[in-house]
């Protein structure tokens, strides 16, 4: 089995030598890694792409709006996922953003888990029919099981969701009231001297 | 008083830390501190006559466990090469987590002397391998199988009878991962496996010696003696592979600079010197002058480096002598600074490191903070403003942004990774090929092209509109970023140019590891001894903490 830390320097060496800048080669490592760690295909999908690009030439997105769509190529899912990784904080206002045909989209999805983690909110993205909610970084839950190539995500979207409850106030309540029980009723004594600040507190 | 911590554009330039010497902080003398009370064991010993075969060694407490597997092979006088190229080894080891089956030995005995080519499971931890010095290794095992003691002085010039030419660890051909390890309180501190299988090698050629003498004369052979073990090390080659190790990990580098220098400030605040302090102080500068005699190198930098450390040390010894005395107040920092007036780079790290020697209770809580979360400061703060990036160059790098890059020799040389043996090397880039594939190594020379761009951009525009048109320079923006929270994290010099002495960030790495005998064999390469003078084994619950002043050598 390969370690992480080898996966992690294959991969930014190979993102190097398929020209892409250090700085970005740096990201990609990272991120190659990240996939591996929460059992997605990294590697597999990070050296198709690399062999397409000997093929196709891809776009490159510098510029997130809420709508991204192609002039004719698929986009590069390194140079989108970069610029929406670091854009992510003047993005977060709108509510979704939309995207055409990322090519390889495994491989914009870890950007999407870092900017989670940057902004401190959970991201709900869609790539086609395969949703993934991306949690801070600390885990992406799914509802497909991939193994496989994923070549293109012909319509992906990406929501910002509100950092609220995922339960009624009404299952809190009854919960926080199962956890009083774990307190101590406080006779007179106890609240003279447990304390140690007094009855009064003013000074 | 409230002394301040040493500028980083002094502290962090080549020569200086190309000067550092080891200290209490030093991760070889930590890593013994932290196991003196661990149960040693040795669990297997299965050599031939010849020393060929399998041992395992073991540390353990508290149900946890960590063995040293070696494996001892017959090599051909011929294939025997220290350089990193070579292919076979008179002995591999590595460090297994937990006890070793039979059937993981099996399996290790087909991966671990192959080393680089070998693959490794997250069980194992640490990966190395060592040459005999054949000279010493042979003298001592005649002189042993005869029943006398070897000759002390050959012992002494060589200090060691193997020296290892890698140790690799960190994921390495699939050893564990750091994540999997991190949180393990034993090994909070940078290195700690990697010592502790250097230190268990070093076991290991004493048993091994003693074991090949026996079998030569079962009925004369006597055992080395233990005080000569003891000021036995291990030695070690070491080349360029290490460099770019400090370049590529910003963090740690601050943190391990920065242990230093606040254990210097705070020994400098130190209003009244106890005598008993200033007395150890003095015993171990005295003790540990006779170890720099003991350097044998044929490299004239490092004759001249011993030369004037020797010279200036003993004129500080003479002022410490006849003209100064410690029951001043701040005495350590009167002491400071007429170093930084009348001595080299080489004496005044030097006697910084001795400094630290009675003051467990400022250097401990150091050695815990100077590993690194270096994830945590991965990522680039694009929200920030283009004119705040230009201030941080200009505070942070202002003698780099001063630098020509135009000049010939200050854009000399670029670092590449071989292909033969994926080794960081270094070449003049007027002369070689592979310029183009040169690593991100030639950090000046990129923060200066980052300064430049900055200055025709606006300055109210923020950092992910300018990555958006200059991603090329997207390794040195991160670089910035980290140096303003972490001011040690840089080397703040050319690691390109004509005049770069790349021994220098070997020794300042070496240094934190507690080497001593800086021998370079060129400016790319140099051997050092570790652990010389330190306690063995079996006597390590109870050693004196300045052992490597105690080295008879």
């Amino acid at each position: 089995m390969k370690s992480l830390s080898e996966i992690d320097t294959v991969s930014k060496r190979a993102t190097r030598a398929a020209d892409f800048s250090w700085g970005i080669a740096e990201e990609v490592g990272k991120n190659i890694r990240l996939l591996e760690m929460f059992g997605l295909p990294g590697i597999k999908n990070l050296n198709y792409y690399y062999k397409s690009r000997n093929k196709k030439n891809f776009e490159k997105l510098n510029h997130i709006t809420a709508e991204n769509k192609t002039k004719e190529l698929e986009f590069c899912p390194i140079i989108a996922g970069v610029n929406f990784m670091d854009q992510v904080k003047t993005l977060e206002n709108l509510n979704e953003i939309r995207f055409e045909k990322i090519a390889y989209p495994l491989l914009f999805l870890p950007f999407i888990s870092r900017a989670s983690e940057i902004i401190g909110r959970k991201l709900f993205l869609k790539i086609d029919n395969k949703e993934f909610l991306l949690n801070y970084n600390n885990s992406i839950y799914s509802n497909t099981l991939t193994h496989g190539i994923l070549e293109i995500g012909n319509i992906l979207s990406i929501k910002f969701l509100k950092n609220i409850d995922f339960f009624s106030e009404n299952e809190w309540n009854e919960l926080y009231k199962l956890s009083e029980d774990t307190f101590v009723e406080e006779n007179d004594s106890l609240k003279k001297n447990a304390a140690g600040a007094g009855l009064t507190d003013n000074d | 008083m409230k002394i301040e911590l040493r500028d980083p554009n002094i502290v962090m330039k080549l020569s200086r830390l190309g000067s550092f010497h080891q200290s209490k902080l030093s991760f070889l003398r930590s890593f013994l501190k932290e196991f003196k009370d661990w149960k040693y064991k040795k669990d297997l010993f299965e050599l031939d006559e010849f020393g060929h075969g399998v041992a395992v060694y073991s540390f353990n407490k508290n149900n946890r466990v960590y063995s040293l597997i070696c494996f001892a092979n017959d090599l051909d006088e011929k294939e025997r090469s220290d350089r990193v190229i070579a292919t076979k080894w008179d002995a591999a080891f590595t460090l297994y987590d937990g006890s070793p089956t039979k059937k993981d030995i099996e399996r290790l005995k087909n991966e671990v002397p192959k080393q680089e080519v070998g693959r490794l499971s997250y069980k194992e931890l640490t990966l190395s391998r060592a040459n005999k010095s054949v000279r010493v290794f042979d003298h001592v095992v005649e002189s042993l199988s005869k029943g006398i003691q070897p000759d002390i002085n050959l012992l002494s010039k060589v200090g060691y009878l193997y020296r290892t030419t890698a140790v690799y660890g960190s994921g390495k051909f699939g050893l564990a991962d750091r994540f999997r390890i991190k949180n393990r309180e034993e090994i909070y501190g940078p290195f700690r496996l990697e010592m502790m299988l250097v230190y268990l090698v070093r076991q290991f050629t004493f048993d091994q010696v003693n074991h090949v003498a026996k079998n030569k004369d079962p009925k004369k052979a006597i055992a080395l003696d233990l005080e000569i073990c003891r000021n036995l090390g291990i030695g070690n080659s070491t080349g360029l592979g290490m460099a770019p190790f400090i370049v590529n990990h910003p963090t740690l580098l601050h943190n391990w600079i920065h242990a230093r220098e606040t254990a210097l400030k705070n020994i400098r605040e130190i209003k009244n010197i106890k005598n008993e302090d200033s007395d150890l102080f003095k015993n171990c500068l005295k003790r540990s002058v006779k170890n720099i005699t003991s350097w044998n190198t044929d490299s004239k930098y490092q004759q001249k480096k011993i030369e004037t450390l020797f010279n200036d040390l003993n004129i500080f010894i003479n002022f410490l002598e006849n003209n100064f005395n410690f029951s001043k107040e701040f005495a350590f920092n009167e002491i400071y600074l007429w170093l930084e007036k009348n001595s080299g780079d080489e004496c005044v790290e030097y006697v910084v490191s001795m400094m630290m020697e009675p003051y467990n209770d400022i250097i401990n809580p150091l050695v815990k903070k100077m590993s690194s979360e270096e994830e945590n400061y991965f990522n680039i703060p694009t929200d920030r403003k283009v004119m705040e990036l230009k201030e941080i160059l200009e505070n942070k790098y202002s003698q780099i942004l001063n630098i020509d890059f135009s000049k010939k020799e200050n854009n000399k040389n670029f670092w590449f990774i071989s292909k033969n043996k994926e080794e960081p090397r270094l070449a003049d880039r007027f002369k070689e090929n592979g310029a183009d594939l040169e690593q991100p190594l030639a950090i000046a020379r990129d923060i200066k092209k980052l300064f430049e761009k900055l200055s025709l951009s606006k300055n109210s525009s923020t950092i992910d509109k300018f990555l958006a048109k200059n991603n090329d320079l997207r390794h040195v923006v991160r670089r910035a970023f980290i140096v303003e929270k972490f001011p040690y994290s840089e080397i703040q010099d050319n690691t390109i140019g004509e005049s770069i002495i790349p021994i220098d960030m070997l020794r300042l790495k070496l240094s934190f590891f507690g080497a001593s005998k800086f021998d370079p064999r060129s400016d790319k390469w140099l051997r050092i001894c570790m652990f010389q003078g330190a306690p063995l084994a079996e006597q390590l619950n109870n050693y004196d903490d300045h052992w490597i002043y105690n080295s008879l050598n």
